[in-house]
């Protein structure tokens, strides 16, 4: 970086200073009071000279739920990958809420901080039971020594069977949950994050094969999610967008291509071209 | 699979105020017989050793005496392997070396006991120090003549060794096949260093020639049945023990990581944390072991480091049943009983014997004989 360029950086009107900043931990108070949970900006991946981001911007207030969609290799879940932490950038800048840097945090800081993430592929704990998965993913002490001790208190059953009945699995609580259906997996994934007590959910792919009545129960529970949490999905599926969107946004080669309204975006001539072709 | 799953069954439906031994061991069959067969054992022997005349059909000989009490030993030392593999699949080829360094810092008081009794008659100098023209004891033979520091150290050797490895290789995320290799690599890179003369161990001899234990002769009949009654306690313990590690939210977290790591680190566990903390427990398990058996067989020496002992511990596991404890314990009895017989009939055939069984087992029996036990009785249940 030349000087010129260091010293427009620290001018920058928009930013405090570096020395400023307050430490990017979570024991700050999540602040949204401009509007926005996550913002992220110019954020840029690459691999192997592969650009997976391009200057990424985007924004997601606070009780939102929006959907990303956009076709393959358009960047979702490397996306994804940063918001976690498990991808760094090589640029850009990703905040949650106001007040945390989650590029200086780690994938279990950010984890146990108030960001869920559900993959693709639901991945539960197969031979634990449905009860067993909640409480494992329960927002707790999760050191060592805790854990070895830890008994569930009356408060902490109540959470996990207001979760179970969220995610309908009460009458399979006890149920391993490599016995589930795929949909109930996937139900039983978002209850594990719902578990964590995450401001902001994101979502991979919850309907990936589905049927169509598990597609509209998952509908009603994640809009049902939103309000009281921020959620992200990222979808294939047109038709469950359509059923659960206010927001879409459509990315294409790792930048925000479009953004508004379903009808909006579907109208839009840049996005009919992407996903049409010609 | 279906064993697995009606287990997880049973134990969530644990009342969650359930405290004490009743709590621990709630839903948990195969280990109530176990301790009953354990407890029976620790009052039947002696009892037979004692109370019947030397001749009659029922009496046992302080020599079978010892020789349970040795496979007690390895029992104890198959569970603390179960407990990493079983539990956490972590599959160490190289739990030989804590209960050989717990052998050693049991041997290192027992030699310190001898005193002027050695041949050259040294009060501080243990023999091979003597033989060896060394003028004054080593720093790390300090404090070996006082009991509690060598049973703290018993813990601690194998603890701080457990800890050191587990830190390194699980902070840098070294799994399966690779982390096998390295615990093998460890354990032989000790049974070199201890066959030098120069690490103050007694070199290829190891320790022996011990006199007595906290005052008692080791050859004595009650110090015999003493250590073997010590090692059915400790057996016992190290049970409950593991028991109500495994039945804790922790051991639900280590079962997790056995399962789906990546999972479990992205709902905000520190894998390598939870994987150091078990490994270091093994570790002083398989330390306690090797501090009850270097007494009962009177000898320890480097051969105790040979990576195939820490492979034979691997089948006597996979032989009883892994993940379940008590199978492995069984297993490890089991088997050594089998190659005590095998050795007397056939002596060049045991490791053929072994390799065959580890084949059989694995093919046939992949859950063990615990695992076949629980099938049948699944199969009767389901079919009455």
């Amino acid at each position: 970086m030349s000087m010129l360029e260091q010293t427009r950086e620290t001018m920058r009107r928009d930013r405090v200073f570096d020395w400023m900043m307050p430490s990017a931990d979570f024991s700050q108070r999540l602040d949204t009071s401009h509007g926005p949970i996550l913002y992220v900006e110019d954020v840029t991946v690459s691999f192997d000279g592969f650009r997976a981001l391009d200057e990424l911007t985007l924004y997601v207030d606070d009780g939102e739920l929006r959907c990303i969609i956009g076709p393959n290799g358009a960047g979702k879940t490397t996306m994804m990958d940063v918001i976690t932490g498990r991808t760094r950038p090589e640029q850009g800048r990703v905040w949650f809420g106001q007040r945390i840097d989650l590029l200086r945090l780690d994938e279990t800081e950010i984890a146990s901080g108030g960001i869920g993430r559900k993959f693709q592929k639901p991945t539960v704990f197969q031979n634990h039971s449905v009860l067993e998965n909640l409480e494992l993913a329960m927002a707790a002490d999760k050191r060592v020594w805790p854990t070895l001790l830890a008994r569930l208190s009356g408060e902490q059953r109540g959470r996990i069977e207001e979760a179970l009945e969220t995610i309908g699995l009460t009458a399979e609580a006890y149920q391993a949950a490599g016995q589930l259906s795929h949909g109930q997996k996937q139900w039983l994934e978002i209850g594990m994050l719902l578990m964590q007590n995450p401001r902001l959910l994101l979502v991979d792919e919850p309907v990936a094969g589905m049927t169509h009545q598990e597609m509209d129960r998952t509908a009603e529970l994640l809009t049902g999610l939103a309000g009281k949490h921020s959620v992200v999905v990222v979808e294939h599926d047109m038709e469950f967008v359509r059923s659960i969107a206010r927001q879409v946004t459509v990315l294409h080669q790792g930048s925000v291509l479009a953004e508004g309204t379903m009808d909006q975006v579907q109208n839009d001539p840049k996005v009919v071209e992407v996903y049409l072709g010609e | 699979m279906t064993t697995e799953t009606v287990n997880s069954v049973a134990a969530s439906e644990r009342p969650v105020m359930r405290g004490g031994l009743s709590g621990i061991l709630y839903g948990d069959t195969g280990g109530k017989i176990f301790l009953g067969v354990l407890l029976a054992v620790g009052i039947l022997v002696p009892a037979l050793n004692l109370l019947t005349e030397p001749g009659s059909a029922l009496h046992v000989p302080t020599y079978t005496v010892t020789l349970l009490g040795k496979y007690l030993c390895f029992a104890l030392l198959a569970m603390s392997v179960d407990l990493v593999w079983g539990f956490c699949g972590i599959l160490s080829l190289g739990h030989g070396a804590f209960f050989a360094l717990g052998g050693y810092a049991m041997g290192m008081y027992l030699m310190r006991q001898i005193g002027t009794r050695g041949v050259y008659g040294d009060p501080v100098l243990p023999d091979f120090m003597v033989f060896l023209n060394w003028e004054s004891l080593p720093w790390y033979w300090y404090g070996f003549d006082i009991f509690w520091f060598a049973m703290l150290m018993v813990l601690l050797a194998p603890g701080m060794l457990g800890f050191v490895f587990g830190w390194l290789a699980f902070r840098s995320r070294v799994t399966g096949v690779y982390l096998s290799i390295i615990s093998q690599a460890m354990t032989y890179a000790l049974m070199l260093a201890f066959f030098r003369n120069e690490m103050g161990f007694g070199g290829n001899n190891g320790l022996t020639d011990f006199k007595d234990i906290l005052g008692y002769d080791l050859q004595a009949d009650g110090t015999r049945l003493a250590l073997f009654m010590a090692s059915v306690i400790a057996l016992g313990v190290a049970y409950v023990l593991c028991r109500f590690i495994v039945g804790s939210k922790l051991g639900r977290v280590v079962t997790a990581v056995r399962d789906a790591e990546p999972r479990v680190r992205s709902i905000g566990y520190r894998v390598d944390r939870y994987k150091v903390w078990v490994w270091t427990v093994s570790a002083m398990l398989a330390g306690v072991a090797g501090a009850l058996y270097v007494p009962q067989v009177g000898i320890i020496n480097p051969s105790e480091f040979s990576p195939l002992n820490s492979i034979e511990v691997v089948v006597w596991v996979a032989v009883g049943g892994r993940g379940t404890l008590f199978g492995a314990a069984g297993g490890g009895v089991l088997v050594n009983y089998a190659q005590t017989v095998f050795t007397g009939v056939w002596p060049e055939g045991w490791t053929f014997a072994l390799g065959a069984l580890f084949v059989v087992v694995t093919v046939f029996l992949p859950r063990g004989i615990v695992g076949l036990i629980r099938r049948r009785k699944d199969k009767k249940e389901a079919g009455s």
